[in-house]
Parts: C-alpha cells; structure tokens; sequence
C-alpha cells in the first residue's frame, strides 16, 4: 500500500519500512529546536541530573520571544540559555539579534525536505512549507529528546486538499488560510497530516507557502506539506552550501482519510474577528471597524515578501493619524533586504515604527494594548489578551489587508486602494 | 497515581486555548504554584482561585488548543485539578499533560449529562467514568502512558533513567 509524506518521513525516522495511521513509532528527529523556552528544557536537565547529549548537532536553540531581554528574570533566562549551547558544544545558535526561530532556521539551510523537526513551539508546521515534518512539543519532552534523541509519535491519518484557479487581486494565501479554518474549524485538523496538491500550488512562492502551513496549525494539525518542487529546490539551493537532502513525496497510491477542494478564485479578503482564528468573515462584513494599532509581524506574515505588499500599498501614502503602526521584520535576513530594496523606508516614510527582528507584540513583547482597544494583526492567533488587556480585541488579516486598513484608520478591502 | 479519582466537576465549553489557561507574560515561571496564581486570569479576576473549589475540569472540544506551552498544564495542576476530561484534546496539550503526569480523558458522551458541582469519578483502571447511575467509558491508556502517568510525568521517568 502507498505511503503519504507523513507516513513516509516517520517510517524512515524509525527505523521501519512502512507504516499505518494509527501506529505508534520511536522516531529519531533530524532537528530537535527550541527557542527563549530552552533554559526550561535547560532547568528540566538540570533537575534529573542528565549530562549527556544524543547528538548537539541535531539541537537547534534561538532567543525570539521576548527579545533582547526586558527584565533581570528574562536575562537569567537568556544567560542560562548561552551557556548551555556553550558548555555542550551547540552550533545552531541564534542570538537576540537572529529574528524568529522558524524563519531562522529555514534561511541558515537547517531544515531540508524530508526532514522530521520538532520543537517547542506549535508553529513548528511552518517546516512542511519545504517538504519536512515538523511539531510542536512541550519544553520537557524536547530535554528527554535532546537525550534520548527520539520520542514516540503517532503516524497520523492524512488529508488532501486540492487547490485550483488563480488568486484575484488583493487575496493571498493568508485569505486563503483563514477561509480554510473557519469553514473547517480550530479542531477541524486535529491530529492529521495535510498536504496541499492543485493547480494552484506550483504558483505560490515558499513565503506563500511558509504563511500556509504556518496558519494549518490553527486547525489542529499535526503537519503539513508541499510536497518538494522546483520553488523549493530552488530556495534551498542559495542556502544549503551544498549539502544534499533526499525529497519525500507521496506515492500514488497514498491513503488520504479526506479530501478538500478549493477554487481559490472564488474567495475574497478574510479577517478572523476576536477571540478566536476559526472566527472568520469575509472583508465585507467587517469592513469599517475602528483599529488602534496594527502589527506587520509574526512567523505566520513578516517575511520580506509580506513586508513588500505592505509597502507597494503604503508607498507615497501615510497612515491615519489615529493608528499606531508596528513593523517587526521576522528576520536579521528579511530586515537586510527589506533595508537594502527601500522596502523598510516606505513603511516607515508611511508612519510605521519599526522593531527589532523577533516575536514581538505576537509574544506580548511591546505593541501592548490597552482596555477597548483593537489591533488589526498579520499574526496567527488572535486569542483573549494575548496582546494585552483582556478587554482589548485582536483581529487577524493578510499584509494588504493591515496596510489598506492603516491609511483608513479603519478595517477596509484592500482591493479599494 | 490514584486509580479513581473523585471530585467535583467545573465545566468548559469548546476551544479553550492555551493562552487563556495561562497567559504568555506568565511564561516567565516553571513552578505550578506560581502559575496557578494566574492561571485563566484572562476570563477575570478570580476565576482561577474558584477552580481551586473543584478537582475536575470536564470541557468541550478542542480543549488546550493553540500555543504547545507546557504551563498551561502546570497551572491547571498547580490549581490542585486531578483530571481534565473533554470531548476531544488538541495534541500538544494531551501530549503534554500525559509528559506532567495528569491524566486526561476523551468522552464526549459525558460532556451532556454533567452539570456544574457534580460529582464524578473516575476509573482509570477500569477506564470508565461514573456519574449519578450511569457509566461512561473509554479507551483506557496503553501500557507507555500509563507508565508515564504513574511516574508522575516524563522528568521523573527520565530521572529513573538516568540513574
């Protein structure tokens, strides 16, 4: 019987020749990564009283949440962080000044097709944007692997959703993302592996791509793929200093539990309103709600890519006096160049701020809200005070949309600018 | 850990997400005491010290759904709640709360007949949940969670390890 990716990678990760949904494996991850959250991992070492790494070359640590330190307790934090990848030898590590761990990760060349990623971070998905498995698990759980080198997983059943047609004007995959997760819902993926097929695949670019199975987890996944093509052999080519990889693709024959179908023509602008990402509405619907602030970041919407649409909007433009605008490139890599194109200076010309490269206010680090106020964000999560007050409001929308709604002082259909 | 486990039930709806079950500022701590103090503070002030009343909590779908941060299910144990039983678990949080030592608990049939207060038990061994007159059942956990659940999480039984 044919394998799906899922099955694949975890098949050859432990050791076995085929396996079934449902099945139980020991699995030997290619990249264990974690980030601010390592010196807990550290901690949890410490308390059991292990001295012993599986393998420090297959340990990836990077500080993005709450980034450089913003008191004496993050500081210690970060301190028994540097000294751990010190006293062990760890050269995956990223400092203050790297950006988010995910982006990181992906521009350095660490993460290759067919790898199987885990991480303490849910968005650990975003892997599957180049053909690698990637999940999320807790900071105990990456210390036993960081010892052991493996952890059961469960091989988990797979659906396939076929995309076809051409975006329209003013719709991106985020639109596209937020409309799979309102009509499947926040568990509609729980525990499964999806992999995007269609027509439409082979236009969208690897940042298009990272913001989608970025956003899958916000159906419950488990993972989520494209499958390896010439975009993302051609993104990994500038990166890997040679290093060869092996792409996994489904068999023909692969078991899919479902199947989902989208014509991405037909869809508009999104928005996924308070407090919840499967919460969504088309722009219509929402269209003229009063924001305070927007945020251009987060590891879902803050590449160089999403930094440009914001500006090719904002360019020559300034925003509504009324609205404050916070710009957190995900990346040192994607700042550089948005620098270097003038992508950064039409932003902030526009009337943006701009923040160091990092987690940011997705984190709770600056861009906090007050009592009854909105944020209008390109983040993935959009739950109750997560940027705040538990009286303030979070709306999620693609890069054009935040911007479109920046120059009005109000959510609006980027399609009118 | 105890086979049965008693205790009066708090009830959730659907989606409750790991940012509500502790906030990201309160990420800064480890220790279940420190976090309990702020555990679901985002639905108002003393919300979570009422939880301390109950030992149960019994929710609807996709509890622990968003952020795969470990704290969420170290509050809920700081509050001094001995089991989460929901109609269904997102992963990271189930994978997390088995890795701490809490049992957890899929039964969507109970979900209906609980009301607030109620008294119920829980059966590990049996793998069956008993309310009122009625018994509810579930798959009960294979042989490597157990293990870890006896343990009291993954940290002791990688200590045991170690040694």
């Amino acid at each position: 019987m044919g394998m799906t990716i899922a099955e694949k990678i975890l098949a050859q990760k432990s050791g076995l020749s085929a396996v079934v949904p449902g099945q139980i494996v020991d699995a030997y991850p290619d990249l264990v990564m974690s980030h601010t959250a390592t010196w807990r991992s550290v901690t949890v070492m410490e308390k059991i009283g292990a001295t012993k790494l599986y393998d420090p070359d297959r340990i990836a640590v990077v500080l993005d949440h709450i980034a450089p330190a913003k008191s004496e307790k993050n500081a210690a934090d970060h301190l028994k962080c540097r000294n751990f990848v010190k006293k062990y030898g760890i050269r995956k590590f990223y400092d203050v000044d790297a950006g988010i761990a995910h982006l990181v990760l992906m521009e350095a060349g660490h993460v290759v097709p067919g790898d199987l990623i885990v991480g303490t971070d849910s968005h650990c998905t975003i892997y599957g944007s180049l053909g690698a498995l990637g999940s999320g698990i807790g900071y105990t759980e990456v210390t036993s692997v960081w010892i052991t080198g493996k952890l059961w997983m469960k091989v988990p059943e797979s659906y396939r959703i076929v995309l076809r047609g051409t975006f329209s004007k003013g719709v991106y995959s985020k639109d596209l993302m937020l409309h799979l997760i309102g009509s499947l819902g926040a568990d509609g993926c729980t525990y499964k592996s999806v992999e995007f097929y269609g027509d439409t695949v082979q236009s969208l670019n690897v940042s298009e791509r990272m913001t989608m199975t970025n956003l899958a987890m916000e159906m419950g996944v488990k993972c989520a793929f494209f499958p390896p093509d010439e975009k993302t052999r051609a993104y990994l080519a500038a990166r890997l200093n040679g290093r060869s990889y092996q792409e996994v693709q489904a068999d023909p024959d692969a078991v899919y539990s479902r199947q989902i179908d989208v014509d991405v023509s037909t869809l508009q602008p999104m928005v996924a309103c308070p407090h919840e990402v499967e919460n969504t509405k088309p722009i219509d619907e929402v269209a003229g709600t009063h924001i305070d602030q927007v945020f251009l970041g987060s590891c879902a919407n803050a590449k160089y890519e999403d930094l440009a649409v914001a500006a090719d909007i904002l360019k020559g433009r300034h925003i509504h006096p009324n609205v404050r605008f916070i710009i957190t490139p995900g990346s040192k890599q994607i700042m550089l160049e948005a620098m270097k194109s003038g992508v950064l200076a039409t932003l902030i010309e526009s009337g943006g701020t701009l923040t160091n490269p990092g987690c940011g206010a997705c984190a709770g680090d600056g861009g906090i809200l007050a009592d009854g106020e909105v944020c209008l964000s390109t983040a993935n999560r959009n739950f109750l005070g997560r940027m705040g007050s538990n009286k303030s409001s979070i709306y999620l929308c693609s890069p054009a949309t935040l911007a479109a709604s920046a120059i009005r002082g109000v959510i609006s259909d980027p399609r009118e600018l | 850990m105890e086979q049965e486990l008693k205790g009066k039930v708090y009830k959730f709806g659907d989606n409750i997400n790991s940012d509500i079950i502790i906030a990201g500022r309160y990420l800064i701590y480890i220790e279940p005491d420190k976090l309990a103090e702020h555990a679901f503070e985002m639905l108002g002030d003393g919300f979570g010290a009422r939880l301390r009343n109950f030992q149960i909590l019994v929710a609807g779908r996709n509890f622990g759904c968003g952020s795969a941060r470990e704290q969420a299910v170290t509050a809920i144990q700081g509050l001094g709640i001995k089991a989460v039983v929901s109609c269904s678990f997102a992963r990271t949080f189930y994978r997390n709360a088995i890795n701490s030592g809490l049992p957890i608990v899929e039964c969507p049939e109970l979900y209906g007949a609980v009301s607030e207060a109620d008294e119920i038990t829980i059966d590990l061994g049996a793998g069956e949940i008993r309310h009122e007159d009625s018994r509810y059942l579930f798959p009960k956990f294979p042989d490597s969670m157990r293990q870890l659940l006896e343990c009291g999480g993954l940290a002791e039984y990688l200590k045991a390890q170690v040694k």
